[in-house]
């Protein structure tokens, strides 16, 4: 039952303060076509039934406080309480933006320190906050791209190279900033195909965006010889840092000659996914980019901290104020928290659980490459289909009857029926030993009776959800008597 | 081995799971990664959360927040009244924790929460149809700005003058990505109103749309139906709408808007230094394949069951990839939540009781201003719950002197515009008692 279907008309959850109007009223002083005819329908509901409603949802969500996510590519890592509790301090959560500097130096501390942080964490040597989320950066990253090769009078690099197995992000924020995108492929061993990179690089391409480790959880082992060949054609190193949660205190993007990162604050920095987000995506660039970044960025002189706007070539503003500070809170929180040394261990054990899990899966289904893994690694499911009639979106559906969230399923693309498996470094080895074993019974009743799997899920609130139709005649709100 | 706050390994744990991967140490893990990268990062060592929490709170009691201070300063982020219940549901960690609802048989919470948002935003707009959320209002005005390209076509964009200068930047740096060329349209300096001279006269065959605040950022009321005639039915309108204001004034979708977008901080959400609020985006229904963002939509399951799903995902980054409507992947999902909870609570009669009182307050206190010598009106033209006042005096200073009083003074203009100096942009809500109004009216009158 929807909200709207609780809602009676007359009741009230809210009371304002009992004041005295000073007699200004809309209808007296605007006219009448722009005064509204009828108030907006929300619904009217008691605080209780506010209260037992949203409960009641909560209580259809699958969370990582509720169970394991093995989400690859999402590090769906536990969220700590303290990051919550530092985002929820007064001094913090009630702060203005337009405050004077000397009101919320505080605040600009926190900024400029995250900053810092993470310049240190990956090599670069000046950072934005200002992006929103993951792909949020990446569309700044572009912009730069595009700005950098516009001031050197190099506006005809119109091509960006990305891997066929990257996020569909990449190549959606390089086409967003007006480049051409070119997909280089995978080589059997799962890394960018060295030779046919080189091949495609010429005086069109700004430049390459990767991911490293990449999507299938290996590292770019040659890297060097990437970054090479792209800087002595004149091209950009783009990072997408979804999987820098593999490679903390153990590589930086910086070092391996990359031009640009972004960073997923929601992602690495333990801050939570809040059902799709808020997330964060603050940019790291080089020295010689620092003048193209968005305004305003933080600085201290040593006695005050304060917002510079004074970029000259900076390629403007992407959103509203200085970035998702709420978020920043809860990424500096853990950074303090785990410290340089702890930031390293994460990924160790990110590592350690990817690659535990691996090899006893691999028993089951054969891992897409055979290699030590980082963070994650992908189960080839085309087994699956051969042997037991069964899909990857089977066992998937068929997972969520134990109470676990599956994979990310059918990504990458160069996968055939990819199962992509990041267990993260929080999860105890009992938990990642329980999964291996579930992921054995169902194989099992696969084997036995695959129509269990093409049944399933039916624990959950609701069986598998016609989507089709849902596309073809979207019903996108309620309506009364529908 | 060193403890770590948030790793559950044990040493026996370690040794194990070594010995089933089949190596001796950790670092054999990492062997793909040339030993030239090895790094020592310097970043101070653990701690505890609790020399965590006072490190920080230390920090946090740097900044004067607005708790402390009577606030006539909005500009786009807006302090309310909030009901207990949204932080007490908006903690929940089956919200918080929940990832994108991708496997939507295990996210019905979340999904039917959105769908509901939706529906909201469709009943606050007056449009068809709304997405389940953006990061803000700007980045959301910009989208639109794209969309009306998409669906126009053209190469070009007005944007208002009197739009939040923030939002107009935001808009040129989406554009210069997409080689679309914006152009401002001045606004009256007398009502603070578009000057319709002037639209028309930038208005051109290839204009793919136009995008005004409703209010503008100075307040004032923007008359919709008329811009909508006078751009004719070529150009795309696109009204950047305040939502508590659309609890007295008329539905954009009513008076002619083919998309709405907007910034939904003020339902809810903590002003929280600027973000995360969020943006929300609506439109009418024929333009739905053309959105950006994620839309959820009411199915079936094979039971017959009511539930909910993404829909329309051909349109976006994970499908479609370069040919995606946008690249938009995270949202702001939590804060629309925030934004439901909010809306929920306060219902229809709520949101136009709290817009009433903003007005009545905002009118009453330019009353009082109107009748100093020194401070003077700025604009003619009707206004909601901010207003623009010249000031005969250094601005900046007398605002160190409200602060003094605990009072968060008008918004210096200047920083946006050199040739406002002295003009302050003043705003209340419904959380501004009569007493803070009376007191600051006092301050104002003291300086004339």
């Amino acid at each position: 039952m929807t909200i709207f279907d609780l809602s009676t008309e007359g009741r009230k959850a809210f009371h304002l303060p009992k004041e005295e109007s000073y007699g200004y009223d809309p209808s007296d002083l605007l006219r009448e076509d722009w005064l509204r005819e009828k108030n907006p329908g929300l619904p009217q509901l008691s605080e209780l039934q506010v209260i037992r409603h949203y409960t009641g949802l909560s209580e259809k969500n699958h969370s990582v406080d509720t169970g394991f996510y093995p989400l690859g590519s999402c590090t769906m890592k536990y969220n700590p309480r303290l990051n919550e509790k530092v985002a929820g301090l007064e001094g913090f959560s009630q702060i203005h933006p337009y405050q004077s500097e000397e009101t919320v130096q505080g605040a600009l501390e926190v900024m400029f320190n995250l900053q810092n942080s993470l310049c240190e964490i990956t090599g670069m040597s000046n950072f934005t906050l200002q992006p929103a989320a993951g792909a949020h950066g990446e569309l700044v990253g572009m912009l730069l791209m595009k700005k950098y090769f516009e001031l050197r009078g190099e506006s005809n690099r119109k091509k960006v190279i990305v891997p066929d197995s990257a996020h569909g992000t990449n190549p959606a924020s390089a086409a967003m900033a007006g480049f051409e995108v070119v997909e280089v492929p995978s080589g059997s061993n799962g890394r960018v195909a060295l030779n046919s990179l080189v091949e495609m690089l010429d005086e069109d391409v700004a430049g390459i965006m990767l991911t490293n480790p990449n999507t299938v959880g290996l590292f770019e082992n040659e890297i060097c010889e990437i970054q090479e060949a792209a800087h002595k054609k004149g091209a950009l190193l783009y990072y997408d840092g979804a999987n820098l949660n593999a490679i903390m205190g153990h590589a930086r993007p910086g070092d391996m000659g990359f031009d640009i990162v972004h960073l997923n604050l929601h992602k690495t920095f333990s801050t939570p996914h809040g059902m799709g987000g808020p997330g964060s995506g603050p940019v790291g660039v080089k020295s010689f980019l620092a003048d193209l970044l968005p305004v305003p960025v933080v600085n201290f002189d040593g006695r005050k901290f304060s917002f510079d706007y004074n970029l000259p070539n900076s390629i403007g503003k992407v959103r509203s104020f200085y970035g998702n500070f709420g978020v920043f809170l809860k990424a500096y929180a853990y950074i303090l928290s785990m410290g340089g040394n702890g930031l390293k261990r994460a990924s160790e054990m990110a590592v350690l659980n990817a690659n535990y899990l691996r090899v006893k899966l691999n028993k089951l289904i054969p891992t897409a490459y055979p290699d030590i893994c980082m963070h994650e690694f992908v189960l080839k499911g085309s087994k699956l289909v051969s042997e037991y009639e069964v899909k990857t979106l089977d066992v998937a559906k068929r997972l969520l009857d134990y109470g676990i969230h599956p994979p990310t399923v059918y990504f990458p693309l160069i996968v055939d029926e990819a199962l992509m498996i990041e267990p993260t470094e929080t999860e105890t080895k009992e938990v990642l030993d329980a999964f291996a074993d579930t992921f054995e019974k169902i194989l099992k009743e696969a084997k036995e009776d695959p129509s269990i799997l093409k049944a399933a899920p039916q624990k959950t609130v609701v069986g598998r959800l016609d989507e089709a139709t849902a596309s073809r005649k979207p019903k996108t709100r309620w309506s009364k008597g529908t | 081995m060193p403890e770590f706050p948030y790793l559950p390994q044990t040493n026996k744990d370690v040794e194990e799971m070594l010995e089933v991967v089949g190596v001796k140490s950790v670092s054999e893990l990492f062997k793909d990664i040339p030993d030239k990268f090895d790094v020592d990062i310097s970043i101070p060592e653990s701690k505890d959360e609790f020399s965590v929490l006072r490190d920080l709170k230390e920090l946090s009691e740097k900044n004067i927040t607005l708790d402390d201070l009577s606030v006539f300063r909005g500009a786009g982020v807006y302090k309310h009244f909030v009901p207990s219940v949204v932080q007490a549901i908006a903690s929940r960690g089956e919200f918080l924790t929940a990832y994108t609802p991708y496997q939507a048989e295990v996210s019905q919470g979340t999904l039917q929460m959105l769908f509901e948002f939706q529906t909201m935003i469709c009943e606050l707009t007056g449009m068809e149809v709304a997405n389940s959320s953006m990061y803000d209002g700007a980045s959301a005005a910009a989208e639109a700005a794209l969309m009306a390209v998409r669906v126009r076509g053209g190469q070009k964009v007005l944007v208002s003058g009197s739009l939040h200068p923030e939002y107009i930047d935001t808009i040129k740096t989406y554009c210069f990505g997409s080689d679309i060329s914006v152009e401002t349209v001045a606004f009256d300096s007398e009502t603070g109103q578009v000057d319709f001279a002037d639209l028309e006269k930038k208005l051109t065959e290839d204009t793919s749309g136009f995008v005004l605040g409703y209010p503008n950022f100075f307040g004032i009321i923007e008359n919709i139906s008329e811009v909508r005639t006078r751009i004719g039915e070529k150009t795309m309108l696109i009204v950047c709408a305040d939502p508590i204001a659309l609890g007295i004034l008329e539905a954009p979708g009513k008076l002619g808007a083919d998309v709405v977008v907007g910034e939904g901080q003020s339902l809810g959400n903590s002003p929280s230094f600027g973000g995360p609020g969020l943006g929300f985006f609506a439109s009418k229904e024929s333009y739905i394949r053309k959105m950006p963002g994620r839309i959820i939509g009411e199915t079936k399951d094979s039971d017959g069951r009511t539930g909910y799903v993404m829909v329309l995902q051909t349109r976006e980054q994970h499908i479609r990839r370069s040919k995606a409507t946008s690249n938009i992947c995270s949202n702001h999902a939590f804060n629309a939540l925030i934004a439901s909870i909010y809306m929920s609570m306060i219902g229809s009669d709520g949101i136009r009781e709290i817009a009433k009182r903003s007005f009545d307050k905002a009118h009453y206190l330019a009353e009082r201003i109107g009748r100093t010598d020194r401070v003077r009106l700025v604009f003619t033209g009707p206004f909601f719950n901010e207003f623009v006042a010249q000031f005969d005096c250094n601005l900046k200073e007398f605002n160190e002197r409200l602060l003094e009083d605990k009072i968060l003074g008008p918004l210096e203009l200047e920083r946006f515009n050199e040739e406002m100096k002295g003009y302050g942009l003043i705003c209340t809500t419904e959380a501004n008692l009569n007493e803070e109004i009376e007191f600051f009216a006092g301050r104002l009158e003291e300086i004339s």
